[in-house]
């Protein structure tokens, strides 16, 4: 469960201050399909980071899970991504020289799960997101599909409250990208809450609930 | 992160961008090749001029007449009395320690040496039968000065091998009959060559024994004492036997000095392993330049990786296992160049070896444990700045660009 309240983001920008984010309230029940949608430096994505614990906001309060975020240091923050957050992204951001499934153990790694038990959970998502006959390839031997598959596995590895996906199809084909968003929608219709950006209406209005951004501020919130 | 995971990602990064780590590799093997071989090349040059001094013989303890003081004047010489001479019954009195295993005394003068027609200025030592074994000379032909009571002078002569053909050509010396000064010596023996050893060429000497000398050259007082300690852990007792004995005979002055070899030796110890430790030295700046390639290298994998390292902290890296990466990476780094370092430069001493086998090429063993140790020290300062700057790394911005 998320609850933002009155965030807001001033970047300084030369001698201007920017305000990407202003005044936003927003509160994500668990198991929700959202997307974010608006002009490009409407904020939309900075509103991802915040959600995200990757951008601390200037003002307002952030509450992930019962549990007031925003004053955490840096480790408290670290700790909390490792354990609550997904993130899918436009680019897939594999590490290259890893095969797809130590690209998908790596958050398990990272939060210093047992070889033993990232075994079986590894085999698990393997077949979950059909990576079986790929786990041992590098991701420049495969498919943009693929390799969105694999990130979407890797960002299902530790269970998180919500998974975020920045343009998730944004860098893939029509038919590859409407293949993405059915994996992502399986996440949905398993309970998992996905909080998606784009700027494409078609892939927008696929969520159960739409939010529209301009300069910063959320200026419509349908729900359907 | 598990000690282990990090490992092994660490290795998957070095095993991942082979031309990078081979550069390193390359420059750290060089440093710490370079800090062995030498040292090991000044550690050879110790070990040569150690094996030098010990051919004069094992567990050596020399006395001298008089006293050299390093502080102050010597009060003998204050009072206008003449140090004491060193005298046989000295010597044999020194019979008495039970650090002492022989000791031979020794007199040395300028004879004029001839046969027949010929005649040559040679150095004339006077000595006892157990100067060959102190001093580890060979014989080539005959025998040495035979045993017996010191005070006794014998007609016989133990000469060099150069003299021998200078004085007897061709001809077996063996038997012969020489003379120097006015007396007449038959040769006995004749000694292996032997070459320079710290100053006195035995090929060019001609030894006689100690009574024969004294009376040859009118003098009772010796030129000094040659002792064999029984043990190297005897020295020090033979040396404080000595001092006693001696001061006791001398009506409680002591005015003898009494070198030990080990004193020498120790003398040139210090300077070679100084020396050692400044080629080493100069040999360690080569691995400071490794470091700083190492931490060029480092800050452009910062940049090159910057995307990566915005997805490990997305994924939930902290700071400081961003930081434990680096680290790992370029101490992994460090042992890999030390390894081929060591390995190269075994190498080396060894070749050097080959080519030269009477010097004992080896690295001692503080710089095959400082070498290493330096490459990994250096690869882990230098990598403190890399780093930190990934740690610092913004995620957003770094996942922003493509």
């Amino acid at each position: 469960m998320i609850r933002l309240t009155g965030i807001e983001r001033t970047f300084v920008v030369g001698e201007e201050q920017v305000h990407a984010l202003r005044a936003v309230s927003l509160e994500i029940a668990q198991g929700e399909y959202l997307s974010i949608m608006g002009p490009s430096g409407s904020g939309k994505s900075t509103l991802l980071n915040v959600i995200g614990l990757l951008d601390r906001p200037s003002a307002g309060t952030y509450e992930l899970d019962r549990r007031d975020v925003t004053g955490l240091d840096d480790y408290e923050l670290a700790r909390a991504r490792r354990e609550k957050i997904g993130f899918v992204f436009q680019f897939f951001h594999l590490v290259p020289r890893l095969s797809a499934a130590q690209n998908i153990a790596l958050p398990m790694i990272l939060a210093g799960i047992e070889p033993a038990a990232r075994g079986p959970r590894l085999a698990r998502l393997l077949a979950e997101y059909g990576l079986e006959d790929r786990a041992r390839h590098r991701p420049d031997q495969l498919s943009g599909g693929q390799c969105q598959r694999v990130a979407i596995a890797r960002a299902m590895a530790m269970n998180p409250s919500v998974i975020l996906a920045d343009e998730p199809t944004g860098n893939l084909d029509r038919h590859t990208g409407q293949e993405v968003m059915l994996v992502l929608e399986r996440v949905h219709h398993n309970g998992g809450t996905v909080v998606l950006v784009t700027h494409d209406p078609e892939i927008g209005s696929r969520a159960h609930r739409r939010l529209r951004m301009v300069d910063g501020a959320i200026v419509s919130d349908e729900q359907s | 992160m598990r000690p282990a995971d990090m490992l092994n990602f660490a290795w998957q990064v070095v095993c991942g961008y082979r031309g990078r780590t081979l550069l390193i590799l390359l420059a750290m093997g060089i440093g710490v090749a370079a800090v062995v071989a030498l040292t090991s090349l000044g550690e050879g040059a110790r070990l040569y001029v150690l094996k030098q001094f010990g051919s004069l013989g094992t567990n050596l303890v020399i006395v001298l007449p008089g006293r050299s003081e390093t502080a102050g004047a010597m009060p003998g010489v204050l009072l206008g009395k003449t140090p004491r001479d060193l005298t046989l019954e000295d010597a044999l009195a020194l019979k008495r320690s039970h650090a002492i295993r022989r000791f031979a005394p020794l007199i040395v003068g300028a004879g004029d040496v001839r046969v027949g027609a010929l005649r040559r200025e040679t150095p004339v030592l006077g000595s006892t039968a157990e100067l060959i074994g102190i001093r580890g000379m060979e014989m080539a032909q005959g025998r040495f000065l035979p045993e017996g009571d010191p005070r006794q002078s014998l007609p016989v002569s133990v000469i060099g091998a150069k003299v021998a053909t200078e004085l007897f050509g061709a001809r077996p010396a063996l038997g012969e009959w020489l003379r120097v000064g006015d007396r007449r010596f038959r040769v006995i023996g004749v000694l292996a060559r032997q070459g320079e050893s710290l100053g006195f060429n035995t090929d060019e000497i001609i030894i006689v024994p100690l009574a024969a000398a004294q009376a040859l050259f009118n003098t009772e007082a010796l030129f000094r004492v040659l002792v064999e300690a029984k043990s190297r852990e005897q020295i020090p007792y033979a040396k404080e036997d000595i001092e006693e004995i001696i001061r006791l005979r001398h009506e409680g002055e002591r005015d003898v000095t009494v070198i030990t070899q080990d004193a020498v030796l120790a003398t040139f110890d210090r300077i070679l392993r100084a020396l050692t430790l400044a080629v080493g030295g100069i040999a360690a700046i080569s691995l400071a330049v490794a470091g700083i390639l190492i931490m060029n290298v480092m800050l452009i994998a910062v940049t090159q990786r910057r995307r990566e390292i915005g997805l490990l902290k997305a994924l939930g890296a902290t700071g400081r296992e961003i930081r434990l990466a680096f680290f790992t990476e370029a101490v992994l780094l460090a042992i890999g160049g030390a390894v081929a370092g060591v390995a190269f430069g075994q190498l080396g001493s060894h070749l050097a070896a080959q080519l030269y086998p009477s010097i004992p090429f080896q690295a001692p063993w503080w710089a095959m444990v400082a070498a290493p140790a330096t490459a990994v020290i250096t690869a882990v300062l230098f990598t403190v700045l890399p780093a930190r700057r990934a740690a610092a790394l913004d995620p957003v911005q770094a996942l922003s660009r493509r």
